[in-house]
């Protein structure tokens, strides 16, 4: 027998609303509780009901960043659209298929898979115990993860009481008991998943495990750093952020108003921060097309702001419940004129909460928007993660209480920072202009001033070369060492982490580099992480190659490039970014390209 | 440490040392004119203003008076107002724009702040034409007005800019005059005491594009619109009178968005959001 697995992958899918999402979500808190480390994503049509959805799940006893190569169970409780996202999962060499007897038809294309098919009256027992299949599915899959019927019993107790539905506690448990009774048999038929070992079990009961998502740990950075004002428009994947910070942020003191549009959204977070209040607005690429004038203003007028960018396929409405980080160019340059302005990326869920904080630090330090890119795999991924350290940056603005003679609001200041006085300060009062000005923001169309102050824009973002490594730290995040690397950014990091990993287990010795801040480009930090490889693998979730060309555009590169992409739903993985690798130890031309695969 | 406020001033004091772009003759001047005097009876603080503005002839106004200012994009002025209003609610917020910032680029904006009914004034120019690009006709201007991009006028029917903001439940609906500053400094002052959205459109000349505005001096009809007890009779005011008439046509209590708190106590609640996220 093959030794047992650390990890296992598990797809259920079925039609909207038919309760898939939220059987995912059960087990995967399951698994938290007794120790284990996971993650769970979800594909979803733009249907609200009735449509399809599949809840995609790896359960281990390591944490994970991102999906497996290839899912080890799938659940059917219906068949129908599954075309819509079977390209999403990948099934394994003798997977297991447990699919309800009224399913319907297996699709043309897994009928001739080196699967097994096995037919099982989830409607049914479900039916029989007054509960749902969905219910079914939990006690069944539950019991391939070792868990208990106590605990996924205590799981589903805690689900119904915390949406005050106490009546559908003793049917829900009885429907899982029926999958969990189903699921014997079949154990003997699948690589065994390792037991829990009792330090996890013991950690887990301590509370030391998290579950969050990528969106609420974005909106939880904001907080911590002292975020107290949020603006926004709902949008996909984005406006779980906001429905985040809306009763959060009351009790601190701030609010989110939700406006009109994207347009009015950053204006009042504009209007809100010029007050002095730390600000940020959170959207997707439709949105951030829109809100591209007003970043320009922030810009101009040296008003901080965080606009959060869940990043989904584009362009116009795209595909909105499906990730790509096809918005890099825009996030750098969408603006007219010469427009200075921060730019970081998320790498994982837990640093959501690290990059979104270290970026309201440095926009209201340096007193210009930063874009802060995630996207829907990252923003609606919810996974299992270690208590995590909070972050330490603070939002603190350079003020100023007293003036003496006339106040310079854009003083030429060596750091092109110049203290701002805030509304309600006598003696300083100044008119902030989205015209070009002089340093008493009086409008002026003189060329000195215009050469002066994009010289001070620019300056403030420049300087940041210079900074001490110790403010720097988190401007990439690094590992490996050797004459091989990757470099990446956003939620390619996961695979690209593991696929180095995978790589050290095979011999192959390599060095990965991710990039959490994009804008102001970090020559001299990247060239020292550089130094001495020889052959850099380039990953990147697109089409076009946008990393690619922002890294030729700044960067000094390594004699040999390979640029791998890979567009679409299916996330990248760790096994495609190894081949990928190997590929690029046998490159021999000065720069290639291929598809991530 | 913040100094001392400074004894309350004199109209002019309110006004900077900037010399306006505006035309000789321009009814903007009046604008000015009348927020010095409402300031100045109201003894406003000068540091305690703040005064947003889009893009136009009337975007510049803020600059041209010693309070703070933003002078932003152009049909954007009421959502910049309203964050600030909504972080800093002891600040007297008034956003200020022209017919082509409300009523054309930003009218969703202008719509939408009549309904959120945050606390601020916001002071509509209307001259009925783009004066800051030289002549082309606004939505408030007549259909058969010849200008270089429509040279046989627009046809289409004008904007009833009051009539919307009374649709979208604006809790406060006037219409002032530049060349009345007294009448205008009282209604601004009315303005800005009423506790929520207050609307206040005005008739501001235009000298250079639309000379024959020189005319309004003797054609306006002045309190023609009175404070009416229903929103059917407001609406009626505003569709029956003149369109050359002021007045307050407009007032209604109702609940306003509600400002920023003081912050409670942060750990405590930092704290309970950690435990929600513990599986």
């Amino acid at each position: 027998m093959t030794q047992a697995r650390t990890s296992l992958s598990m797809a259920l899918v079925g039609s909207g609303g038919a309760g898939i999402i939220t059987a995912g979500d059960l087990l995967l808190r399951a698994a938290a509780r007794v120790g284990l480390y996971g993650l769970l994503t979800r594909s979803v049509g733009p249907q609200i009901r009735g449509g399809e959805s599949a809840a995609l799940l790896r359960i281990a006893h390591h944490p994970v960043e991102a999906h497996d190569d290839a899912f080890h169970f799938l659940l059917v409780i219906d068949w129908r659209n599954f075309d819509r996202f079977a390209a999403e999962i990948r099934l394994a060499e003798d997977a297991l298929v447990l699919m309800d007897e009224e399913a319907g038809d297996i699709p043309e294309h897994l009928r001739e898979a080196n699967v097994q098919f096995i037919e099982l009256p989830l409607t049914r027992l479900a039916r029989e115990a007054g509960g749902r299949a969905n219910m079914v599915a939990v006690g069944l899959l539950g019991r391939f993860l070792g868990l208990t019927e106590e605990e996924l019993a205590g799981i589903i107790e805690w689900n119904f009481s915390l949406k005050n539905k106490p009546a559908a506690i003793e049917p829900s448990i009885a429907a899982m008991k029926a999958g969990y009774e189903k699921a014997a048999p079949l154990l003997e038929r699948t690589t065994a998943f390792a037991a829990i070992e009792q330090v996890a079990r013991a950690a887990a009961a301590a509370g030391e495990r998290w579950l969050i998502s990528g969106n609420e740990a974005i909106a939880l950075g904001f907080v911590e750093a002292g975020g107290r004002f949020a603006a926004g428009y709902p949008i996909t994947p984005a406006s779980d952020v906001l429905e985040w910070l809306s009763p959060r942020l009351k009790r601190l003191g701030g609010r989110m108003v939700q406006v009109e549009d994207e347009i009015a959204a950053l204006n009042m977070a504009l209007g809100a921060s010029f007050g002095g209040v730390p600000s940020m607005t959170a959207t997707s690429g439709p949105g951030l097309s829109l809100m591209i004038e007003a970043l320009g203003l922030g810009v101009m007028a040296e008003i901080p702001v965080v606009v959060v960018n869940v990043q989904r396929i584009g362009p116009s409405t795209g595909i909105p419940t499906k990730s790509e980080q096809g918005d890099l160019e825009l996030a750098l340059a969408g603006g007219h004129g010469d427009a200075p302005h921060l730019v970081l990326a998320a790498d994982w869920v837990g640093d959501c909460v690290h990059t979104t904080a270290w970026a309201l630090h440095l926009c209201e330090r340096l007193q210009c928007p930063a874009i802060v890119l995630s996207d829907q795999k990252l923003g609606h991924m919810r996974a299992i993660m270690d208590t995590p350290p909070m972050p330490r940056w603070r939002a603190v603005r350079d003020t100023i209480t007293e003036c003496d003679g006339e106040y310079r609001r854009h003083a030429l200041t060596n750091s092109g920072v110049s203290p701002q006085a805030l509304p309600g300060t006598p003696g300083c009062m100044y008119t902030a202009d989205g015209l070009e000005h002089d340093e008493r923001s009086r409008p002026s169309t003189r060329t000195e001033d215009h050469l002066a102050m994009l010289a001070k824009r620019a300056r403030k973002l420049e300087q940041m070369e210079e900074w001490p490594d110790e403010e720097m730290r988190h401007w990439a995040d690094s590992c490996g060492e050797g004459g091989l690397a990757v470099i990446t950014w956003g939620s390619s990091a996961g695979p690209v982490r593991e696929a180095v990993r995978l790589a050290a287990e095979k011999g192959i010795e390599a060095r990965c580099i991710v990039l959490l801040l994009l804008s102001p480009p970090q020559r001299k930090r990247l060239k020292a992480l550089l130094e001495g490889v020889k052959k850099l693998l380039v990953v990147e979730h697109d089409h076009g190659g946008q990393f690619m060309r922002y890294l030729r555009a700044h960067y000094e590169l390594p004699p040999v490039v390979v640029s791998c992409r890979r567009p679409g739903p299916r996330p990248i993985t760790a096994r495609q970014v190894l081949r990928s690798l190997e590929f690029t130890i046998e490159a021999g031309q000065p720069y290639m390209e291929r598809t991530c695969a | 440490m913040m100094l001392q406020k400074p004894p309350v001033a004199k109209p002019a004091d309110y006004k900077s040392a900037l010399k306006p772009v505006w035309c000789p003759g321009c009814g903007d001047f009046g604008v000015v004119a009348a927020l010095t005097r409402a300031f100045h009876h109201m003894k406003l603080a000068k540091e305690d203003i703040a005064i947003i503005s889009g893009i136009g002839c009337s975007g510049r106004l803020p600059a041209y008076l010693d309070v703070y200012g933003l002078h932003g994009l152009h049909g954007r002025a009421l959502p910049v107002a309203q964050g600030l209003k909504i972080a800093r609610p002891e600040l007297t917020v008034i956003a200020a724009g022209g017919d082509g910032d409300m009523y054309s680029i930003g009218t969703n904006h202008f719509i939408h702040a009549c309904r959120r009914n945050v606390d601020i004034t916001v002071i509509i120019m209307d001259n009925r034409i783009y004066g800051m690009t030289k002549g082309q006709p606004s939505p408030t201007t007549e259909p058969d007005v010849p200008t270089a991009m429509q040279p046989d006028g627009t046809g289409l029917p004008p904007l009833n800019g009051m009539l919307l903001a009374l649709a979208a439940s604006a809790s406060f609906v006037a219409r002032g005059f530049t060349g009345d500053p007294n009448g205008l400094a009282g209604m601004i002052e009315e303005a800005i005491r009423h506790p929520g959205f207050a609307v206040l459109e005005v008739l501001s000349p235009c000298a250079t594009f639309r000379p024959e505005q020189s005319e309004w001096k003797r054609q306006v009809e002045r309190d023609v619109l009175t404070p009416a007890a229903t929103l059917a009779e407001a609406m009626q005011q505003v569709m029956q009178a003149p369109e050359l008439s002021t007045g307050i046509v407009w007032r209604q209590q109702r609940p306003a968005e509600p400002a920023m708190e003081q912050a409670p106590a942060r750990d405590g609640l930092i704290a309970e959001i950690h435990a929600g996220f513990r599986a």
